[in-house]
């Protein structure tokens, strides 16, 4: 099954190595990975996208708390989340196709952010299935180059607080 | 007062009260030994070789209890340290090991010794450090020592470039260490401890299963109190071993691949088992899918990453050892009513246990012509009368020792269990004697092993580290030999050493002294006389060299399913043990 674990790391110089490196060293899987600055310059965040049976991600959550560099480890998998991904989406578009093209986008709030005589390059923001579903729908324009910038998640608030 | 980095280095080591200091020099590190030459409170041995250097501070750590520190320069130096780093990490010991690195303008240039050290080193050190500020030192030495010694122990290195040690800053030494990402649980959840000990009061078939935890929590007198307040037999992993008494009726022996058919009978037919401080190594549960079938687990460590890593675990406690074990023991007090039902089936268990430890004792068939290695293990026990402490080597050496000498008391043993690092028992005996000059060291060495850290002869004799090493001389890699004669039809690839070198002729060389026996009534007056020797000593016992290790789980099998020496060659001449 699929975990989303969010992490808050020391932001120090070799961290994303020492987590990359345990990943691999005990046969872990990394889908997704990303790393950003927080509010608080001395404390990064990142975002794993990971699977395995429920052994496996409770090694996986105990071996990340025991790194010395990890202040936080949130697993979302059964928790109400919001998760986005943006895509960069490089698009063949000639005569036609162009209108077809930007329909696409509109019809998935997708924004069209570079365009050239042939090409247009869109942007899209979602879940991990409106993306591949975009994507699935852009493909027989013929698409030249793809880009995601894997996912980020946020826990939803409770809405009875 | 400005210091230079050096100075802050070796002032901040004496703060950290650091007593020995095993290193090595180098470009890069030249200015600790400079400032080392006026140094009187910290003692510097200088061994032959890095990796030495590391496993003498792993001994002094075993041994002492306390964080031991080695020094290495960069490049080839730091690389070298790798293997004792690894041997650490795999049995958590404490140390903290400095290497020096290439001026910080220069990293990453491919500079003359140049090597990622921290990099090299994350997967095998508990955590590490590239120092890059002079002023930085003083705090980062003394997390590095907090956490190689605090929660589940471990090695820590700090990469030390030649402009940090050379440039000046104040010095700044902090009193305590906070780390908002490292708080490990010390005390075990009380819920937790209540359901533990209401298990081992309802338990029919209980074992204590104890390892490596017990000696670094220092929990042996809570476990003996847990053992005998319950009356529940205890087996001991190698790591444990000492751990317990092994002269103690409740002892079963160690347990796993080379344990004792009792051990291994009691754990596989339990119903309970509290594991104390151990991790369930694929070498102590066999074939992990049939490991005790019908056992509840308690298991109580200080890494919850430990439990249900390989097996499940009913009821985990995660904490320091020796607390837990004191409130479980304050909570069974409490609680202790008696149950007929349950105090009989005990007796039938206990029963039950006495018949497995007679059916299948350790032993060995003794010879007067030559000499059987388990007679020499239990000469020295007798002749020391198990006050000394005791390294290995790796291979057949260290399981008949672990076999056949009785651990009385906690860190009198050094074994490399985790990574089985071969060439690791002298070097760490060394430590251990420059820890406790005046008490007897033993290495039980194998002839292979003894030449992997051989050159630090020249340490022991220099530095009056008075070690007796005691080869057992099978003229081959004798543990190899035995997996080749039982599982690969006696094809002997690769194992035969020759009758070289002469082992006393090479002590004497390195103006040690060296003894060599071939006959049983040799082994006792060679021992006595290099114990009344005060120098180094190299016994080369020319043994059996047909002689296996027994009883044994195939490698696959289950715990239960050993095989065994002979038994028609048990005749009036066995000698059995436990
Ligand atoms: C550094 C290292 N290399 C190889 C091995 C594999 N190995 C395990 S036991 C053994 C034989 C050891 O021979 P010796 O020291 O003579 O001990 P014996 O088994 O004969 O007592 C070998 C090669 C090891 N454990 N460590
Ligand atoms: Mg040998």
């Amino acid at each position: 099954m699929t975990h989303i674990l969010s992490l808050l790391v020391e932001n120090k110089f070799g961290v994303l190595s020492r987590v990359a490196g345990l990943f691999s060293g005990r046969g872990f899987n990394i889908e997704a990975l990303s790393v950003a600055p927080t509010q608080d310059p001395s404390v990064s965040q990142m975002t794993i996208v990971t699977s395995g049976d429920d052994r496996v991600i409770e090694q996986i959550t105990k071996q990340l708390n025991k790194m010395i560099d990890i202040i936080k480890v949130s697993d979302f998998s059964d928790k109400d989340y919001v998760l986005r991904e943006v895509a960069l989406i490089k698009v063949s578009a000639k005569g036609a196709d162009r209108e077809e093209a930007l329909r696409i986008a509109t019809i998935f709030r997708a924004k069209v952010v570079d365009s050239s005589p042939t090409t247009y390059t869109i942007e899209v923001t979602g879940d991990d299935k409106k993306i591949e579903a975009i994507v699935n729908l852009l493909r027989p324009l013929g698409i030249k180059e793809l880009v995601r910038s894997g996912p980020i998640a946020i826990l939803r608030e409770d809405k009875n607080k | 007062m400005k210091l230079s980095g050096a100075e802050i280095f070796v002032e901040t080591l004496k703060k950290e009260g650091v007593k020995v200091l095993f290193g090595y020099p180098g470009g890069v590190v030249l200015p600790i030994f400079d400032v080392l030459y006026h140094e009187k409170e910290i003692r510097l041995i200088l061994p032959r070789h890095e990796q030495a250097a590391v496993h003498m501070a792993d001994g002094y750590a075993r041994s002492t209890g306390n964080v031991g520190v080695a020094l290495a320069t960069s490049g080839p130096g730091a690389t070298n340290t790798v293997t004792g780093i690894a041997t650490a990490f795999m049995d958590s010991i404490p140390i903290v090991v400095f290497t020096g690195q290439v001026p910080t303008p220069m990293i990453g240039v491919d500079a003359f010794q140049e090597a990622d050290i921290v990099g090299i080193t994350r997967p095998c050190t508990k955590y590490n450090y590239l120092v890059k500020n002079t002023a930085d030192l003083p705090y980062i030495i003394k997390e590095a020592f907090y956490i190689a010694s605090k929660g589940r122990p471990g090695p820590v290195l700090v990469d030390l470039p030649r402009d940090v040690l050379a440039n000046k800053a104040d010095f700044v030494y902090p009193e305590t260490v906070s780390l908002r990402s490292y708080n490990p649980t010390y005390i075990g959840n009380r819920w937790q401890i209540k359901k533990a000990a209401d298990a081992i009061l309802k338990a029919k078939k209980p074992v204590i299963y104890a390892g490596g935890g017990v000696i670094s929590s220092n929990a042996s007198q809570e476990l003996k109190e847990l053992a005998e307040f319950t009356e529940i037999p205890v087996t001991l992993t190698l790591m444990g071993l000492g751990g317990f008494p092994g002269d103690h009726p409740l002892f079963l022996g160690m347990l796993g691949m080379h344990g004792t058919y009792a051990a291994n009978m009691t754990i596989h037919n339990s119903d309970l088992i509290i594991a104390i401080g151990a991790r369930f190594d694929d070498r102590v549960t066999g074939r992990v899918k049939d490991f005790a079938p019908n056992a509840k687990i308690i298991h109580i460590d200080i890494d919850p990453t430990s439990i249900r890593k390989s097996v499940h675990v009913d009821i985990p406690i995660v904490g320091d050892v020796r607390l837990v074990l004191i409130d479980l023991l304050k909570e069974l007090k409490s609680m202790k009513e008696t149950n007929e039902v349950i105090e009989e089936a005990r007796k039938h268990w206990a029963k039950q246990i006495k018949d497995w430890q007679k059916e299948h004792p350790l032993w060995y068939e003794y010879d007067d012509e030559v000499i059987k290695p388990q007679f020499v293990i239990e000469k020295i026990f007798e002749i020391t009368k198990g006050d000394a402490i005791i390294s290995t080597e790796v291979g057949q050496n260290q399981m008949w020792t672990a076999q056949f000498y009785k651990f009385l008391k906690p860190r009198t043993w050094l074994t490399s269990g985790g990574l089985g690092t071969m060439g690791y028992g002298f070097p760490a005996a060394l430590g251990a004697q420059a820890a406790f000059p005046n008490k007897l060291v033993f290495d039980i060495a194998g002839d292979g092993s003894i030449q992997m850290n051989i050159q630090e002869l020249a340490t022991a004799v220099i530095e009056r580290l008075n070690v007796k090493v005691a080869i057992l001389n099978n003229s081959c890699l004798g543990m190899v030999r035995q997996w080749q004669e039982l599982f690969y039809g006696e094809r002997y690839s690769g194992i035969d050493l020759g009758e070289v070198p002469d082992f006393v002729k090479v002590a004497e060389a390195y103006g040690a002294v060296g003894f060599k026996a071939v006959k049983p009534s040799e082994v006792e007056p060679v021992i006595k006389e290099a114990i009344k020797i005060k120098k180094p000593v190299l016994m080369d016992f020319r043994i059996d060299r047909m002689e296996k290790v027994f009883p044994m789980v195939p490698a696959g099998a289950a715990i239960h399913e050993m095989i065994f020496l002979e038994k028609k060659k048990k005749t009036e001449k066995m000698k059995v043990v436990r």
